[in-house]
């Protein structure tokens, strides 16, 4: 751990932030969905640490609410897209035969956007934390897929698989005992990338429009809200953004200590 | 080398294949009906039959699909449900923006990205190769949009020395133009010099361990002309490829920003096409993106095989 500062100081913020998050209702100054048009627009203060935004309600207790949401939603994406991207990694790299396949398919969610495609998938399908997951984790499911296939190709010709094939050790066996754990260390440090990747991607839908309805505030429409009052109440952005960038600084730096440590080669953002 | 050529071009047939159905499957992902939303919502049953039938919505969805990919094929991307405008007509009109904002990105990032590698190759674990990291993780871990906005913020709003929204065409003046590209693309651009220079630094450590290269300065060759002409050029294909790949990150970056910036690119017709569920301009966007992406890394994959006569597809 202290061989590898970036683990502790990554995973200590992040730790920090999921307390924030759980005790939320415990450190919340007001209501963050009460509304008071006496209170609109007010700076920070002593009553109100983060200032208001334009309905009057208190942004400290909305971010504070709002890192649930978003910490959930990258949480979320992070064990749906590595589940999902293991099992068809794995598919891919055995089974040569559906290879060809479930590659060009892979490929060819990776030529539409990240961005543009999440956009289009949470908008089609409806804001809701639910499908706001869904479609952030199609379009990032890919890469993962690619990750672990090529894992299982390299693996697969090494001569302890062979030795297993050959001893008459059946295929679903050789994946789950041979194959499936020297996936873990990389497919964890994955799951990290993904997850801070999420967290901005979750931002980047609601800014447009198409994320996390208001009502449950998330860091990125807190952010999304303060698009009207950009000019004059810079702040409404800027606490929110705050939180969300450190933290997912916080996570990728966590993720390259990992990498780091487990000695592998991680597949950032590509 | 023909063959080759060949052969990474038929490569690329299966993928647009796949993205051309995945984006024609969009349309049914949504529980509303296109025909009734044209309508609107005091047409009769009998309105929304006849433009379901007009828009050939009862046919079944192979026969849709292979009409509309027919249609594709000759450029002819639909109507927007909205203003009924043509969807190519409609992004053509909005191409100056959204590509003189990508062609100024690229540039900015390349310009500053590989130096950037290279120095913290060169100056390995040094404080300078730490700084470079913590930056690039930093610009990978901040929303677009919001280095947009404070950008906008801090560097336009609050000192006036840059328009703060909006494009000039080219057309008004170069110097109008640039001077309302200049934050789009740095903020767009940030992510991109992230991804280039660390991918310059891997590339150049490991060319700066070769032997050529130590041969080099065994000759006393100066440690800049080793630098950028003998290891920079042999670090150059991993440099290129990420340049490739990171056109994805541009045009969905592009997205975003131009609606931070209030440029009328094709970003901002995307996002109002979302918003309002206007599917023929969604999915022509979609897959303009996808073969520019497809095409941009054609070209470079291709270009390998001619300056590297060892790469063979």
């Amino acid at each position: 751990m202290l061989r590898n500062p970036s683990i502790a100081i990554g995973g200590g913020i992040v730790v920090l932030m999921v307390l924030l998050a759980l005790f939320a209702p415990y450190l919340q100054t007001i209501d963050p969905l009460s509304m008071n048009p006496l209170n609109r627009m007010k700076d920070p203060s002593s009553a109100f640490w983060f200032g208001t935004d334009a309905y009057g309600r208190d942004l400290y207790s909305r971010v504070l609410y709002g890192g649930r949401t978003s910490l959930t939603v990258g949480f979320a994406v992070a064990v749906l897209s590595t589940g999902v991207g293991l099992l068809i990694g794995l598919i891919a790299g055995y089974y040569r035969s559906l290879d060809g396949v479930v590659m060009r398919i892979m490929d060819g969610l990776m030529a539409i956007p990240a961005v543009l495609l999440a956009i289009a998938l949470s908008a089609l399908l409806g804001g809701s934390v639910l499908n706001v997951v869904i479609a952030i984790a199609v379009a990032e499911s890919p890469r993962v897929v690619r990750l672990i296939r090529g894992i299982v190709l390299s693996l697969r010709e090494r001569q302890y698989v062979e030795a297993a094939l050959i001893s008459g050790v059946s295929r679903s066996r050789i994946i789950v005992r041979h194959i499936l754990p020297s996936t873990f260390a990389p497919l964890a440090v994955q799951a990290t990338y993904v997850f801070a990747s999420a967290m901005v991607l979750e931002a980047i839908l609601s800014f447009i429009g198409a994320g996390i309805p208001p009502t449950t505030p998330s860091w990125g429409n807190i952010i999304a809200e303060g698009r009207q009052l950009w000019q004059i109440k810079f702040f409404i952005i800027l606490y929110p953004a705050l939180f969300l960038s450190l933290t997912v600084f916080a996570i990728n730096i966590f993720g390259d200590g990992l990498r780091d440590r487990l000695d592998q080669r991680g597949d950032r953002h590509l | 080398m023909v063959q080759s050529i060949a052969n990474r071009l038929i490569s690329t047939v299966p993928i647009l294949f796949v993205v051309s159905v995945l984006i024609f499957s969009l349309l049914y992902l949504t529980p509303g009906d296109p025909a009734q939303m044209i309508a609107g919502a005091q047409a009769t049953q009998d309105d929304v039959e006849r433009i379901r039938e007009a828009l050939g919505l009862n046919d079944p969805a192979l026969m849709r699909y292979f009409d509309w990919l027919w249609d594709v094929l000759h450029f002819d991307f639909g109507r927007s449900v909205f203003n009924g405008r043509s969807v190519t007509e409609l992004i053509m009109q909005r191409m100056e923006p959204t590509f003189s904002l990508m062609a100024l990105t690229t540039l900015f990032a390349i310009v500053i990205a590989v130096p950037l590698g290279v120095l913290a190759a060169w100056r390995a674990n040094s404080v300078v190769d730490r700084i470079v990291l913590v930056l690039s993780i930093a610009s990978f871990s901040i929303p677009v949009f919001v280095t947009g906005y404070v950008l906008a913020y801090y560097v336009a709003f609050k000192t006036g020395l840059l328009p703060v929204q909006g494009y000039a065409f080219l057309k008004e003046g170069v110097g109008e133009w640039l001077a309302h590209l200049v934050l789009p693309s740095v903020s767009l651009g940030l992510i991109y010099v992230a991804l280039i220079s660390r991918i310059t630094r891997a590339s150049m450590l490991e060319v700066l361990s070769e032997d050529y290269i130590r041969t080099a300065r065994a000759k006393g060759l100066l440690g800049r002309r080793i630098l950028f002409v003998h290891a920079l050029r042999n670090a150059a294909n991993p440099i290129v490829t990420v340049v490739g790949v990171g056109v994805a990150l541009l045009l969905g970056g592009a997205v975003v920003i131009e609606s931070v910036f209030n440029i009328p690119g094709i970003g901002r017709l995307t996002v109002d096409a979302i918003l309002r569920r206007d599917y023929p301009i969604i999915q022509g966007v979609m897959l303009l993106f996808a073969m520019i992406y497809i095409v941009v890394n054609l070209i470079i994959d291709l270009l390998y095989t001619v300056f590297d006569p060892r790469i063979r597809y």
